[in-house]
C-alpha cells in the first residue's frame, strides 16, 4: 500500500534524508526508528504530501505523492509531531471543521465524529477548547482528526511522545486493533515501543537506512543473540567453567554477582548459534544447581547504539 | 468549494471568538467615525456627504488592515497548524483565497457597522447615495488591496508583528505615491508624466476617482489585480516557506 522509492530530501546543501526506499503492506506496522535529526519526520511529511522530495517519488494506494497530492492526502492520515490542531476551538467544532474539509455532509459528519470520539475517548473533552486539553487528550484530537475519514494509511510521527504511561499504552493498542485494515507508519526513539507494536522496523540514520526488518530480526545483529545466561546461588567453579568453554560452538563464559545475591553466568555461543540445549545437558549431567537459565534474544538499545552512533567512532 | 467553505467559516470562527475582534472593530469605528469629525470639522463643512468620511480611509486602513491580516499565516506556521492543514486534501490556492475572503468579509462586517454615518448624513440634508454607495465600495476594494498585501507579509514571517511593519511600509509606500503633497514634491523633480505613472500605481489615486461616483474599470482592474498579484505571490512564499 506504500511504496517509498528513493525518496531524497535535501534543505539548501544539508541532505536530511537520503536516497530512502521501502514498502509497507496492509496489515504491516512499521517503526520508523532513528535517533533525534536522523530523517523520520522529514520522510514522513514526504509521504503525506507536506514537503515535496528533492528527487525520488513514493506511491500510497497507487497514487503518486508528486503526481496526484490530493488524492495521496484523501487516503492518508496524518499525525504531525506534537499533533498541532486549532487551539481556540473546541474538540467538535475542530473534528466538525476537518469532516468538512474532508467532503462528508451533515449526517455523516455527525456520525463520523460521533464514532471517532468514542474510539478515542474523547467524550468529556468534546465542548472543552483544545488549548485548555492536557497533553494527552490533545495527542487524542490528533489522533481523532487523522481517523476520521477512516483512511487506508496512518503515518502517525512519534504518537506516544509525551504521554504518561497509561496513555503511551492505550495508543499502542488502538494502534494495534486498526492494524489489521491498514498501513501504518509510526516513528518513535522509544525501542521498547517498537518492539511492543511494530510488525517490522526500519533505523534511520543520517538520512540513510541502516536496518529493514522485524524486530526479532534486528535483535540478531546484537551481540547477546543466543547467549546463554544461567543464575546460580553460588559461583560456579573453574572446573565448571572449563568444561561449558569446552562444550563445542561455546566461545566463552563469564560470571559475575548479579546483584540479587545470586550468580550470573554468561555463556557465549560462536556466531551467535543456539547452544542452550547442550549447555542444559551438561549442567544436568553434572548435577549444577541452577535458579534460572535462558536463552538472550538480544538487546535493541545495543543495536540500535550499534547501528547509529558505533559507526560514527 | 466544500473546502472554501469551511477553511472560511473556520477563520472567522478564529476571528470571533477572540475578544481582539471585538476591539477591533470598536477602533475601526471609533477611529474612522473620530476623524471625521475631529480631524475633517465634518459639522462645519455643512455638507450632506461622506466625502470627509471616506477621505481618511487610505491613512486608517494602514494600520487597521495589517492588524486584521497580519496573523492570517504567521500564526498557521507559529503554531504549527499548517502542517495540518496542508495535508488535508486542500490545494493551496483554495487555503489562499479562502483565508483572504475570510478576512475581507471581517473588514467588510466592520465597514458596514459605519452605517450609522449614512444616517446621519440622510438625517441632515439630501446626500447623493450613487456616491456613498461607490465610495463603500471603493472602501471595501482598497482594503482588499491594503488585505492582500498583508496576506503576503504574513506568509513571510512567523512573527507577526514583523508581517505587521512589512504590510505598513509597503501600504504606506502606494499611499504616498497618490498622496497630493508627496506628488507636488516629485513633479518639481521628475518630469510630470513620470509623476502621472507613479501615482497611477497608487491606492489614493484609485480611491479618489471611484469615490466621486463613477465605477471606472480602470480602477476595478487596479484594485483587483493588486489583490490577485497579492495572493499569488502569498501562494509563492508559502509554498517555498510552509516547512521552515
Ligand atoms: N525546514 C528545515 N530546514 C532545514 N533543515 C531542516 C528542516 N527540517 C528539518 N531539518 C533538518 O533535517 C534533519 C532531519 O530532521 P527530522 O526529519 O525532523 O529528524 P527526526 O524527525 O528524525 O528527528 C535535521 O538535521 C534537521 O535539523
Ligand atoms: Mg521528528
Amino acid at each position: 500500500m506504500i511504496e517509498v522509492n528513493q525518496i531524497t530530501k535535501k534543505y539548501g546543501s544539508y541532505l536530511a534524508v537520503d536516497s530512502v526506499s521501502f514498502q509497507v503492506e496492509k496489515g504491516e506496522i512499521l517503526g520508523f526508528l532513528g535517533p533525534n535529526g536522523a530523517g523520520k519526520s522529514t520522510t514522513m511529511k514526504m509521504l503525506s504530501c507536506f514537503i515535496t522530495p528533492t528527487s525520488g517519488t513514493a506511491s500510497i494506494v497507487g497514487k503518486d505523492i508528486l503526481k496526484d497530492p490530493l488524492a495521496v492526502r484523501q487516503n492518508i492520515g496524518y499525525l504531525p509531531e506534537s499533533a498541532p490542531s486549532y487551539q481556540n476551538m473546541t474538540v467538535s467544532e475542530f473534528l466538525n471543521f476537518v469532516a468538512s474539509i474532508r467532503g462528508f455532509d451533515d449526517r455523516e459528519k455527525e456520525n463520523r465524529i460521533e464514532g471517532i470520539i468514542g474510539v478515542t475517548s474523547l467524550e468529556e473533552a468534546r465542548y472543552q477548547t483544545i488549548d485548555t486539553l492536557s497533553k494527552g487528550y490533545k495527542q487524542r484530537v490528533g489522533f481523532a482528526q487523522a481517523l476520521l475519514h477512516d483512511p487506508p494509511v496512518l503515518i502517525l510521527d512519534e504518537p506516544t511522545d509525551g504521554l504518561d504511561p497509561n496513555q503511551k499504552r492505550e495508543v499502542r493498542n488502538l494502534i494495534k486493533q486498526m492494524s489489521r485494515e491498514k498501513a501504518i507508519i509510526l516513528s518513535t526513539h522509544i525501542l521498547e515501543e517498537m518492539e511492543a507494536v511494530c510488525t517490522r522496523a526500519i533505523i534511520i540514520d543520517r538520512g540513510k537506512i541502516v536496518a529493514n526488518g522485524s524486530p526479532a530480526d534486528l535483535l540478531k545483529e546484537s551481540n547477546m543473540h543466543n547467549v546463554v545466561t544461567m543464575k546460580t546461588k553460588s559461583s560456579p567453579d573453574q572446573s565448571l567453567n572449563d568444561l561449558l568453554v569446552e562444550l563445542p560452538g561455546v566461545a566463552g563464559a563469564e560470571t559475575e554477582e548479579s546483584g540479587d545475591g545470586l550468580f550470573l553466568t554468561r555463556i557465549k555461543p560462536e556466531n551467535k548459534a543456539d547452544i542452550l540445549s547442550e549447555v542444559k545437558s551438561l549442567l544436568s549431567d553434572k548435577k549444577v544447581d541452577i535458579e534460572e537459565i535462558y536463552r538472550e534474544k538480544g538487546f535493541m538499545d545495543e543495536v540500535f547504539w550499534n547501528l547509529t552512533h558505533g559507526g560514527r567512532n | 468549494m466544500t473546502q472554501v467553505k469551511a477553511l472560511i467559516k473556520r477563520e472567522l470562527m478564529a476571528y470571533f471568538y477572540s475578544p481582539v475582534a471585538y476591539v477591533f472593530i470598536v477602533i475601526f469605528l471609533l477611529s474612522t467615525v473620530g476623524t471625521t469629525f475631529f480631524l475633517g470639522n465634518f459639522f462645519e463643512s455643512n455638507q450632506a456627504g461622506l466625502e470627509i468620511f471616506f477621505l481618511f480611509h487610505p491613512w486608517l486602513f494602514l494600520f487597521l488592515i495589517p492588524a486584521v491580516g497580519m496573523g492570517l499565516w504567521s500564526e498557521e506556521r507559529n503554531s504549527g497548524t499548517i502542517e495540518l492543514l496542508f495535508t488535508l486534501p486542500v490545494t493551496m490556492l483554495q487555503a489562499v483565497i479562502s483565508k483572504f475572503i475570510a478576512g475581507w468579509i471581517f473588514i467588510g462586517i466592520a465597514l458596514l457597522l459605519t452605517f450609522p454615518m449614512v444616517l446621519t448624513v440622510w438625517y441632515l440634508g439630501d446626500p447623493d447615495n450613487g456616491i456613498i454607495f461607490t465610495s463603500y465600495l471603493g472602501s471595501f476594494l482598497m482594503a482588499g488591496a491594503y488585505l492582500a498585501i498583508t496576506c503576503m507579509t504574513s506568509a513571510l514571517s512567523r512573527n507577526q508583528v514583523i508581517s505587521f511593519i512589512l504590510s505598513v511600509i509597503i501600504c504606506f509606500f502606494l499611499v504616498l505615491l497618490g498622496w497630493g503633497v508627496f506628488t507636488n514634491i516629485l513633479s518639481q523633480a521628475f518630469p510630470v508624466w513620470l509623476v502621472d505613472v507613479l501615482s497611477s500605481f497608487s491606492f489614493s489615486t484609485h480611491f479618489k476617482s471611484i469615490s466621486r461616483g463613477i465605477i471606472d474599470s480602470r480602477d476595478l482592474i487596479f484594485f483587483l489585480s493588486i489583490i490577485c498579484g497579492g495572493l499569488l505571490i502569498n501562494a509563492v512564499i508559502l509554498d517555498a516557506k510552509k516547512a521552515n
